[in-house]
């Protein structure tokens, strides 16, 4: 852990001015909080009386330890960061339309949404998947739908990320499987799965089974990848999905890195050698509205990263100490009311992104509290990271705002929050422990009703919601998922089952079965049971009967 | 005698989006009601036997999945088949205007859509439900 860094008050011209400034304020403003917007209490003035920065120790140089200013030298005058907008709806062949409509359009990178049944590893005829089929993403049940999505992608030169958790090894399976067909080497497959368990029994809530063998699927994936698919990320460590269910920033800090370390402890107990598998761990975290905060954030969560990867697991490597993430602006902060203005806050989230030193951006739509996005309203977030990327000037320096004793403080303050975190999530055991407490997720509820309530109490204004309002807002055209996709999908999974070879088929399940009773790494068996064509929800079903599901006690 | 309001909040379908769903809860819980928060992934049928088990005054459900239109009609229908619909039903989340509109004339008695103030939304209950 590094030092703390805390100075002692003393009498000086910076405090009066603090003090000076703090007794001054206009009572009209007096009810709008000066913290941030995660409740940290902000001074008037930061200088170097209330801010300590040793250089060397804190900061260093961009592509070196601690890695505070970036994981890379020469950072986006080397390469810009992948524009990677988040797509899927309706069945694989709409999806395909419009995986092919943002490369047209410059997109750099895929990334997959999968529909809710898809997520929680229903196949699309199952009775829970009725009126959910292809519309929070796309349905992907088989190997078939995998091809139909990439058809005419070479997945040798595009890099895929897939939002998938629970069936994230079934999907990896299909992926790589589809990757064969097209004749690319699996050495060469470049991509991300999110596969990342924890965060979804803490905030997303997309789980299948118990965390003891879903970490064990997790740590599957991670030797299967390190050995058969380097290029891979098998998982993306994530923080996004804990500030959209109303955490602060801390909060998605501390919990993020907290489940990083966990996954790290698991493959270390397999018996791994930490840096055969630590440089493929990547991150996901949020880009929300307070832009200094958010700055801090992805500075503190690479200099934590790296010190406790050298200095508590003992890793050589330097690639193992890099924290590489992938960032979405908040779709929490985007809002139904005067949903236009939802660009100018996408923008400055987008902007805090870059500034923090992302490696891959996605930038919501205008039109996403409403619906998923049009076609037109993506295209307009794919120009808002091209914007910040060729006419605004902030890549031609690494870490512009390094150095400034505001963000340093918030950076110091975020890294402190965080280690404080740390210390009580291994009072309770550790991360799963502390999850079947419902630790994680009692103190994101708090943290989310605490931010409503200053929304309602006018402490915090919205525009459009709790300020500046207008009436009668003129209606929106959004995007309608076509109600008939669901048959088309139903009747489709029905024919993958009647057309297989069934023996084959069978035999996979079975082996696969065996496979999750005994201690195998289970890819194989989920790789022979894809070929097999093999659903995913008959997969999951297979693991449903070894392993049991998950069900949380819900708090409030 | 003025008794509590007893309100069942639930989250059908397959999405974990439980922000809005729990800061709903607590609203109504701190505005002095009886809240019963089923937790996520519910079925129709598991909501309307609470509401019913309950014997709750309202059910509100909270929905971002965009299944409104299939599950919705039917904890509608469940609860007139099991004689349960002086139940008040509202509902929160992501709806678009004319879905909406369809859910009310079905018998859904507000919806509430993203940014409604929790004031709005435990004044309406409490203008809706009888208490005494």
């Amino acid at each position: 852990m590094l030092p703390l860094r805390t100075l002692a008050a003393r009498p000086s011209k910076h405090a009066a001015y603090n003090r000076h400034v703090a007794t001054t304020r206009p009572p009209a403003e007096d009810r709008q909080l000066l913290s941030t917007i995660s409740g940290i209490e902000n001074e008037p003035l930061y200088s170097p009386e209330n801010v300590e920065i040793d250089y060397e120790r804190d900061l260093g140089r961009p592509g070196e330890f601690p890695f505070t200013r970036g994981v890379y030298k020469s950072m986006y005058r080397g390469r810009l960061w992948t524009m990677r907008q988040f797509a899927g709806f309706g069945t694989a062949e709409e999806t395909n339309e419009r995986f092919r409509y943002l490369l047209d359009h410059g997109q750099t990178g895929l990334s997959t949404a999968f529909d809710m049944p898809t997520l929680m590893g229903y196949d699309s005829d199952h009775s829970r998947s009725l009126g959910e089929v292809g519309r929070e993403g796309v349905a992907v049940d088989s190997l078939g739908d995998m091809q139909t999505l990439f058809d005419g992608i070479p997945l040798g030169e595009v890099s895929t990320s897939m939002t998938i958790n629970g069936p994230a090894a079934m999907l990896l399976a299909f992926y790589a499987c589809v990757g064969e067909e097209q004749g690319v080497p699996l050495s060469s497959m470049r991509g991300t799965v999110q596969t990342d368990i924890l965060k979804e029994y803490i905030a997303q809530k997309e789980w299948i089974f118990p965390p003891e063998p879903s970490m064990r699927l997790v740590v599957d994936m991670i030797e299967w990848c390190a050995a058969e698919m380097p290029l891979m990320h098998p998982v993306s460590i994530s923080g996004y999905h804990i500030r959209e269910a109303g955490s602060t920033a801390a909060q998605e800090l501390a919990f993020t890195l907290a489940d990083g370390f966990a996954y790290v402890e698991a493959c270390v107990a397999r018996g791994l050698d930490v840096d055969s598998f630590a440089p493929r761990l990547s991150f996901f975290f949020n880009a929300h509205l307070d832009f200094f905060e958010e700055i801090a954030k992805y500075r503190a969560a690479r200099r934590i990263w790296a010190a406790r990867m050298r200095d508590r697991y003992g890793a050589k490597d330097p690639r193992s100490w890099l924290m590489r993430f992938h960032t979405q602006t908040a779709g929490v902060s985007l809002t139904a009311q005067q949903p236009e203005v939802n660009i100018v806050r996408t923008a400055i989230e987008a902007l805090a992104a870059v500034l923090g030193g992302t490696q891959s951006l996605h930038t919501n739509s205008f039109d996403e509290a409403l619906a998923l996005p049009t076609e037109n309203a993506v295209r307009l977030a794919l120009r808002t990271q091209q914007v910040i990327a060729h006419e605004t000037g902030v890549v031609n320096t690494t870490d512009p705002l390094g150095g400034s004793y505001y963000l340093e403080h918030l950076t110091d303050e975020l890294e402190q929050q965080a280690y404080d975190y740390f210390e009580r999530i291994e009072k309770l055991g550790g991360v799963v422990a502390a999850i079947e407490e419902n630790f994680q997720q009692r103190e994101i509820a708090e943290a989310s009703f605490r931010y409503q309530a200053e929304v309602e109490r006018g402490e915090r204004l919205v525009v459009g919601v709790n300020a500046y309002e207008i009436e009668d807002e003129a209606t929106l055209d959004i995007l309608r998922i076509d109600p008939t996709l669901e048959q088309k999908q139903v009747e489709r999974v029905r024919a993958v089952r009647k057309g297989r070879d069934a023996a084959a088929a069978e035999a996979a399940v079975r082996r696969l079965e065996a496979d999750a009773a005994s201690d195998a790494n289970l890819m194989p068996a989920l790789l022979d049971a894809s070929r097999a064509h093999v659903t995913m929800g008959e997969m999951c079903d297979a693991l449903r009967r070894v392993w049991g599901t998950w069900r949380e006690t819900p708090v409030f | 005698m003025e008794r509590k309001i007893r309100v069942v909040v639930a989250k059908p379908g397959l999405d974990g989006h439980d922000r809005g769903a729990k800061i709903v809860a607590r609203a109504l819980r701190d505005a002095g009601m009886e809240v019963i928060y089923t937790g996520l992934h519910q079925t129709p049928e598991q909501i309307v036997e609470t509401a019913i088990q309950e014997d709750a005054d309202a059910v509100g459900i909270s929905l971002l999945s965009g299944a409104h239109m299939t599950l919705v009609p039917r904890i509608l229908d469940l609860l007139r088949e099991n004689g349960a619909d002086d139940v008040l039903v509202v509902l929160g989340g992501t709806i678009p205007d004319d879905d909406a509109e369809e859910l009310k004339k079905q018998g859904v008695a507000a919806v509430f859509g993203p940014g409604a103030p929790t004031l709005e939304i435990v004044g309406f209950l409490a203008g809706a439900v009888p208490t005494s």
